[in-house]
């Protein structure tokens, strides 16, 4: 097995207040209208600086935007990975997720999972469900922050949890029921798993389940030396196990071990120990902040976000469905963001030209990535006219920071908070749908207050 | 290479234009039959057979010259149909005017044409091939990528939101009190300042008040050699120069693009004065007419069509240089504000009013003994446009 080199997590910036759902306090982390599994994805993996070299990417996801076509490809596109990287997707549920982390750490590459969780109004899932994505990079160059030590699998046929293929929301036995199935599986898991590895314990166990009984028996089920974590935004899909890795990467010590247990159908099991490489190559933002603050969002338009209510648009025609062809001509701009800069000149074109708008040189430019780069907003609007998901439409005209402009959308927009001169970093989006066709592109995304 | 123009070579002798407004009773059919009968009663010594040639400008509400020459029953003519966005109903101007002075007719006639509200939609709808849907047209509409303007404008030149926001709504109220005194308008009521100013919000700070309607309206010319005009008309309206730029879309793709000013504006304005022999456009023109689609539109066009400095026009248009009985009246017809905006037909509304007042036939809005004036047109949004520029005058030359 190859070693664990990198590790990022994404949440989305919205929260469902608690008094809105039957939460007695806190909230709920929730995707906004233009993020969907392929897209928080796209946000987890690009954190990780190695990701843009791995040699496979294996996208376990509950909630696939797409059937019938690959989702990891849109991934594989917008990180902008070589043509010879395999990309795959793991459809179905937490196990998903886990089956992506093994192949990854059997072959080398990115296993990210990312889930949209969605329940009934006034349902347990509503309450205690969470959206996000985790992305954890293994072999390939530079140091393992963490190496397998051993895993272990159990498959268990039985009715906890399921959902229709054609249901947005899902259903559960009772409780009890799965709880007790769950609890004996860990067990045995658990058991094996140490015996494999010739240890006593471990100093950090991840335990995930789908089932809430489990979680909230999880420190009484199975004893870590220094912590017992679970889902830190509350049940998420296929991510569920990878988003609690991440947190607890984000504070172990080196040479520490860390027991993953994620039981969902079965239980499996991965154990790994933390190398001296992993203190200095933490994420940039810790799952804990990550979870804290957030952006409030209305009961009433989450729920049209998700298609359970229906809102008044605007008296606009939808947008047409972007054409297959066209698209794909524009593959490098549309999913990877890259523009064109003139060899001769200089100018940078976004999207790419062939012929220079600075100097009318033809067929003499460089491909020029960017969106890892920053923006500053030239000019800015709020559109309550345009057809959106989710109006009003934010617009802004946006200055990349080493040349090129562009205007596009703003996400997660806070318009009273966009200026002139704004620092804007670039997000991978979901602009709209028609046709069941999901137009991808990119949005700028206003710098935090951490940002000042 | 050079631009040369056709100055004093082609006049206008007759000219129609239908009641603009939300003519739900009227097909885009009945809009053109309404402004071609019009000028055709004005002019006795012309027939339809006499007509040699036909352009007609329209975005959306019909293709290919069949949209013209069905509905007017003619028969074995040329006709051809342009498009150049907002600019459409110009360019059917300017190639008419352009094939009469080639010598290649006597007698041609442009018409323009729109049909808007039969949609079911608000403001204008896009018609693009399909893309890869990244385009930032498809999702910011124009009052959105014209509102860009201002907080730009503001920054630039330090102007307070405040004074921006009464500079916006001084262009609104004048055009809705010009546009009151004509019959022809969709709206033809003053707005009070303070309703203006509490419109419920389109896009930025731009309230409904500051947007052109939406309407439906048809306008047409006929066109003929100048040394013929008088045979036809008593007061014919010379054309001194018919300007036309393309952008690049530099602007849209260039940090060095400010959004306070349409560069393909200033081009197309400095074309046409060279072709018209204008050496200062502050006093050369009696009137202007120009493309009002939104308020912060009219400021900035104020400066770039060089009727003031740049960074002045807010002032000026608060002080009333713009007004009525002001030193330059703007858009005295009420402009697209009050007579909405059928995308083909408006740039030959803008010439309808020259043409009115050159022959003193403007009844309430009549200006004391106008003799030059300026069109302009604006297709697309700040960073990536059209503009077409024409000056006509009552006399052939200077």
């Amino acid at each position: 097995m190859t070693g664990l080199v990198g590790y990022a997590s994404y949440l989305p910036r919205y929260r469902l207040a608690g008094v809105d759902i039957g939460l007695r306090r806190g909230d709920r982390v929730v995707a906004a209208f233009d993020e969907d599994s392929t897209t928080m994805a796209v946000a987890a993996s690009a954190d990780i600086p190695g990701a843009r070299t791995a040699n496979a990417l294996y996208f376990a996801t509950s909630t696939p935007a797409y059937a019938d076509k690959t989702n990891a490809t849109a991934i594989h596109a917008a990180l902008g990975l070589p043509a010879d990287c395999l990309a795959v997707d793991f459809c179905g549920s937490g196990r998903s997720g886990f089956a992506a982390l093994l192949a990854a750490a059997n072959t080398g590459g990115l296993a990210v999972s990312a889930d949209v969780r969605v329940g009934r109004p006034g349902s347990a899932d509503e309450k205690l469900g969470g959206d996000g994505g985790a992305a954890l990079l293994f072999g390939g160059a530079g140091p393992a922050i963490a190496e397998v030590i051993a895993t272990a699998s159990l498959t268990a046929e039985f009715l906890d949890r399921w959902r229709a293929t054609t249901s947005v929301t899902g259903e559960q036995w009772e409780e009890r029921f799965g709880t007790e199935r769950y609890a004996a599986l860990i067990r045995a898991a658990v058991e094996r798993v140490l015996d494999t590895a010739g240890l006593p314990g471990a100093d950090h166990v991840v335990l995930t389940c789908p089932n809430s009984g489990i979680v909230k028996r999880a420190a009484t089920l199975v004893k870590g030396e220094k912590s017992v974590v679970t889902s830190p935004i509350g049940f998420s899909g296929a991510c569920d196990a990878a988003l609690a890795l991440c947190s607890v990467l984000d504070i172990a010590d080196a040479g520490q071990t860390i027991l993953v247990l994620s039981a969902v159908d079965g239980c499996d099991a991965m154990l790994l120990r933390t190398t001296t490489a992993l203190p200095k190559a933490r994420q940039p933002r810790p799952v804990t902040a990550q979870r804290a603050g957030g952006l409030p969002v209305a009961h009433l338009t989450y729920l049209s976000w998700r298609g359970l209510v229906e809102l008044e648009p605007p008296r606009r025609p939808e947008p047409d469905r972007a054409s297959g062809p066209a698209a794909g001509r524009s593959t490098p701009w549309k999913f990877g963001l890259s523009g064109s800069r003139c060899d001769a000149c200089g100018f940078v074109h976004l999207p790419p030209a062939r012929v220079c708008k600075g100097c009318g040189a033809t067929d003499r430019m460089s491909v020029i990535p960017v969106a890892g780069l920053r923006g500053t907003v030239a000019t800015h609007t709020v559109d309550y006219l345009a057809y959106s998901p989710s109006p009003p439409v934010v617009q802004a005209v946006v200055d990349v920071t080493g040349g090129g402009r562009f205007t596009c959308e703003v996400a997660d927009a806070e318009p009273e908070r966009i200026h002139v001169g704004s620092t804007v970093g670039f997000t991978f989006r979901r602009l709209s749908t028609a046709g069941h066709v999901h137009n991808y592109f990119w949005k700028a995304r206003l710098d935090g207050k951490r940002d000042g | 290479m050079a631009s040369k123009g056709i100055a004093g070579k082609v006049a206008v002798v007759a000219m129609g234009c239908s009641r603009f407004g939300e003519r739900w009773d009227s097909s885009a059919d009945d809009l053109l039959v309404e402004a071609v009968t019009e000028c055709m009663t004005s002019v006795p010594k012309l027939d339809r057979d006499d007509i040699d040639a036909y352009w007609l400008g329209t975005l959306s509400s019909g293709m290919s010259g069949l949209t013209l020459s069905r509905p007017l029953g003619i028969g074995d003519k040329p006709v051809t149909r342009v498009e150049n966005m907002c600019a459409s109903g110009s360019e059917a101007f300017r190639n008419a005017c352009y094939a009469v002075a080639s010598g290649a007719y006597d007698v041609a006639m442009a018409v323009g044409v729109e049909k808007l509200k039969d949609s079911g939609f608000s403001g204008l709808l896009r018609q693009d091939p399909p893309g890869d849907g990244t385009a930032a047209e498809l999702s910011m509409t124009a009052p959105a990528a014209f509102s860009l303007l201002d907080p730009a404008y503001c920054a630039k030149y330090g102007v307070h939101a405040e004074q921006m926001r009464d500079a916006m709504t001084h262009v609104a109220w004048k055009n809705h009190a010009n546009g009151a005194h004509n019959p022809k308008a969709q709206f033809r009521s003053p707005v009070a300042k303070e309703t203006i100013d509490k419109a419920p919000k389109v896009a930025g700070r731009l309230g409904v008040f500051d947007c052109s309607g939406v309407s439906d309206g048809a306008a047409c010319a006929i066109i003929v050699p100048a040394e013929h005009a008088r045979d036809y008309a008593e007061t014919p309206m010379y054309v001194r120069a018919l300007s036309l730029v393309a952008g690049s879309g530099r602007g849209a793709m260039d940090p060095g693009y400010d959004y306070t000013s349409f560069p393909e504006v200033v081009r197309s304005a400095r074309d046409a004065y060279q072709q018209a022999g204008i050496d200062d456009p502050r006093t050369a023109f009696s009137l202007a007419e120009v493309h009002d689609c939104f308020t912060p539109t009219e400021i900035v066009l104020m400066e770039d069509l060089g009727f003031t400095d740049p960074g002045q026009s807010w002032k000026d248009v608060l002080a009333g240089d713009f007004d009525a009985d002001g030193r330059l009246p703007i858009n005295p017809d009420g402009g697209l504000k009050s007579f909405g905006h059928p995308v083909g037909a408006s740039g030959l509304r803008m010439l309808y009013e020259a043409w009115l007042q050159f022959r003193g036939e403007a009844g309430q809005r009549q200006l004391p003994d106008p003799h030059t004036a300026l069109t302009h047109n604006l297709g697309g949004r700040p960073g990536s446009c059209v503009s077409f520029v024409s000056v006509v005058g009552r006399e052939a030359g200077r």
